[in-house]
């Protein structure tokens, strides 16, 4: 059989090819082991399954801890993002459009918790809680109230990672046009900045909500009776069994997040943003 | 429309000095373009009209009225940007609509307005495309139109045409000189395309190191200009440094003697030749005018440019392309020629003007 050299793909191209595959199996293949064995039948994993089923699904619909978890979990990531993106917002503009000495400090400050591990983070507000608690002379740990703050350290650093990005792409010339049709700077903010720095903003909402609401690490100290997420739930779980029913929540919370990825994508291109 | 004033108008940034000390004015209807090579202060100035900038000195007046103090939106300039600076979350119609509403005009007047500023630059049928649907050159005549439709006192026109490719640019360039002239728009535009200023000002700033080198009509800075820097500027030419030899002669360094003028301005200090290259006629052959060996022809359309070699120096001739059986169309480097000039094409020039 005659093959012309140059349907021939070179060995770079192959290699290069080859290695893209394999980085997406690594990445795909643990999301995609978990939504299928939470259809499998049989408790002890192994393949092929001798049967499909959806008894995990209502197995863990029957564990109040799971549906509780997700609530709360959904309550906090809300409250976490809805509190943490328009503090770092505000945060953003300082840094890029203010001037004032230790703008970049401030920056640095900001981002800090993205670079500590959330165990110690976790460990630090255990102890900084405690003692407020006694201070206060009142629950902080395990409170929503407590949980919420927590997590809106995850949101700050997101939102002002994400809007900074916005603002500096953000074309100057466009608010000085307005000024120059007679827009106070006010308005200019209102009319031209804020719609421009839009996709930074839904996007950095997003992320905080997801960073909030798959959170372990960070919240782990910081639960308590009736105040428990659901990444934590779930531990808890995977302590006294194993089988399928984490699977099948973790399917649930999967699809949560891809469903809110993908709405957010309608409205502002991530691709763009991050 | 007002007549703008710019009076010992500076800008320092730390030590450096953006513009220096700069007066200028334009009067009602007039189009006056700022040339000069990038980082000369011309974009610095019109920033400090526009009132993005403050200036450190000096005052900007529209009519008599001080506005130096004034903020940008107070100043009701209208200004064209080099990258359009479209609002990118609005249509073209509310682009064009925004100063407008601005002002506080209703929903319907605003309307009929923008329509008509719209049909004015032939956009009406992309109105409600948003400017990343837009093509660079209707990008541009958005940013026109969204300039001219609140009646600006003074129009701004920052590198209006540089992001247009070559063909486009010769339109849009006649489309908004022909709307300048119709609207009587006084304006003031900043460029560092020569045929750009020469073919849309009524009069030409060229500037350098932030300070005004010559002003005058394209005209008078292309036949006279004052100095090196300004001829070379506004145009290609041929520059010789050297001094005056005689009343008919100047001699360059090199110690080739070519003729001039004796009514050539006499300028005590001219240390430099300026010779259009269109001003030089070629001959092949020939025993009269100045002898040279072509070095370099190149055919560009309706011209061909030719790079003779005199003794030392190298002249620039630029003629009409010769009929195929001319016998300049036959001539190829190395070949004998003799250039020839009118007395008075020759400019006896100082290399650079001393400050006043």
């Amino acid at each position: 059989m005659f093959l012309r050299l140059t349907d021939q793909p070179s060995l770079g191209r192959v290699l290069v090819r080859t290695l893209i595959a394999v980085a997406y199996l690594v990445i795909f293949a643990p999301v995609a082991m978990i939504v299928v064995t939470s259809f499998f039948a049989q408790e002890i994993i192994s393949f092929p399954p001798p049967a499909l089923s959806l008894q995990w699904y209502a197995n863990a619909w029957d564990k109040p801890e799971f549906l509780r978890g997700l609530t709360t979990s959904l309550e906090i990531a809300l409250l976490a993002a809805a509190i943490g993106v328009p503090i770092g917002t505000a945060a953003a503009l300082a840094i890029v459009r203010g001037e004032f000495p230790g703008r970049g400090a401030l920056s640095s400050f900001l981002l800090a918790p993205l670079a500590v591990p959330g165990v110690v983070a976790g460990s630090g507000l255990y102890m900084l809680y405690v003692m407020a608690e006694d201070f206060f002379d009142r629950d902080i740990k395990a409170t929503t109230e407590g949980l919420v703050a927590a997590h809106t350290l995850l949101a700050i650093p997101w939102t002002v990672r994400l809007v900074v990005a916005s603002l500096q792409g953000l074309d100057r010339r466009a608010e000085e046009a307005a000024a120059n049709l007679g827009a106070n700077p006010f308005t200019v903010f209102r009319r031209i900045t804020l719609p421009m720095m839009r996709p930074g903003i839904v996007a950095a909402a997003m992320f905080s909500f997801i960073q909030s609401f798959e959170n372990l690490d960070l919240s782990m100290l910081l639960v308590g009776p009736g105040r428990i997420t659901l990444p934590v739930a779930m531990l808890n779980y995977l302590e006294f069994r194993i089988d399928p029913t984490l699977a099948a929540v973790a399917t649930v919370q999967i699809t949560l997040v891809g469903i809110l990825m993908v709405v957010t994508d309608r409205f502002v291109k991530l691709s763009r943003v991050v | 429309m007002s007549s703008l004033a710019i009076e010992k108008l500076s800008k320092r940034f730390g030590a450096s000095v953006a513009v220096d000390e700069l007066d200028l004015s334009v009067r009602e209807g007039e189009l006056v373009a700022l040339l000069g090579p990038s980082g000369c202060g011309k974009t610095t100035t019109l920033r400090m009209v526009a009132g993005f900038l403050p200036p450190s000195s000096g005052r900007v007046l529209f009519d008599k009225e001080d506005v130096t103090r004034l903020p940008a939106y107070k100043r009701a300039t209208g200004m064209v940007f080099q990258s359009y600076a479209l609002f990118p979350h609005m249509s073209a119609a509310d682009n064009v609509g925004f100063g407008l509403e601005m002002r506080g005009l209703g929903a319907t007047e605003r309307r009929k307005q923008v329509e008509e500023a719209l049909r004015l630059v032939r956009l009406s049928h992309l109105a409600e495309r948003l400017p990343r649907q837009l093509s660079g050159g209707q990008q541009q005549r958005v940013a026109l139109a969204r300039a001219l439709v609140v009646n600006p006192r003074i129009f701004l026109l920052d590198e209006p045409l540089s992001n247009l490719d070559a063909k486009l640019r010769a339109e849009v360039r006649l489309e908004i000189r022909s709307l300048q002239q119709r609207l009587g728009l006084t304006t003031l535009m900043v460029t560092h395309d020569r045929e750009e200023a020469l073919t849309m000002a009524d009069r030409l700033v060229v500037m350098e190191s932030g300070r005004v080198r010559q002003i005058g009509t394209p005209r008078e800075l292309y036949d006279a200009p004052k100095d090196a820097f300004v001829a070379d500027f506004v145009g290609r030419c041929n520059i010789l440094a050297g001094r005056r030899e005689s009343e008919i002669q100047f001699r360059t360094d090199s110690g080739l003697l070519l003729p001039v003028d004796s009514a050539v301005e006499e300028c005590k200090d001219a240390t430099a030749f300026a010779l259009r290259p269109e001003r030089i006629t070629l001959q092949a052959g020939g025993a009269d005018g100045i002898q040279g060996r072509l070095k370099a022809v190149t055919y560009m359309g309706a011209q061909t440019e030719y790079v003779v070699a005199v003794g030392a120096e190298a002249l620039v001739v630029v003629q009409s392309t010769p009929q195929v059986d001319e016998p300049l169309a036959a001539l190829k480097p190395d070949d004998m020629v003799s250039l020839h000039w009118d007395r008075k094409a020759p400019r006896l020039v100082p290399q650079a003007l001393p400050r006043v």
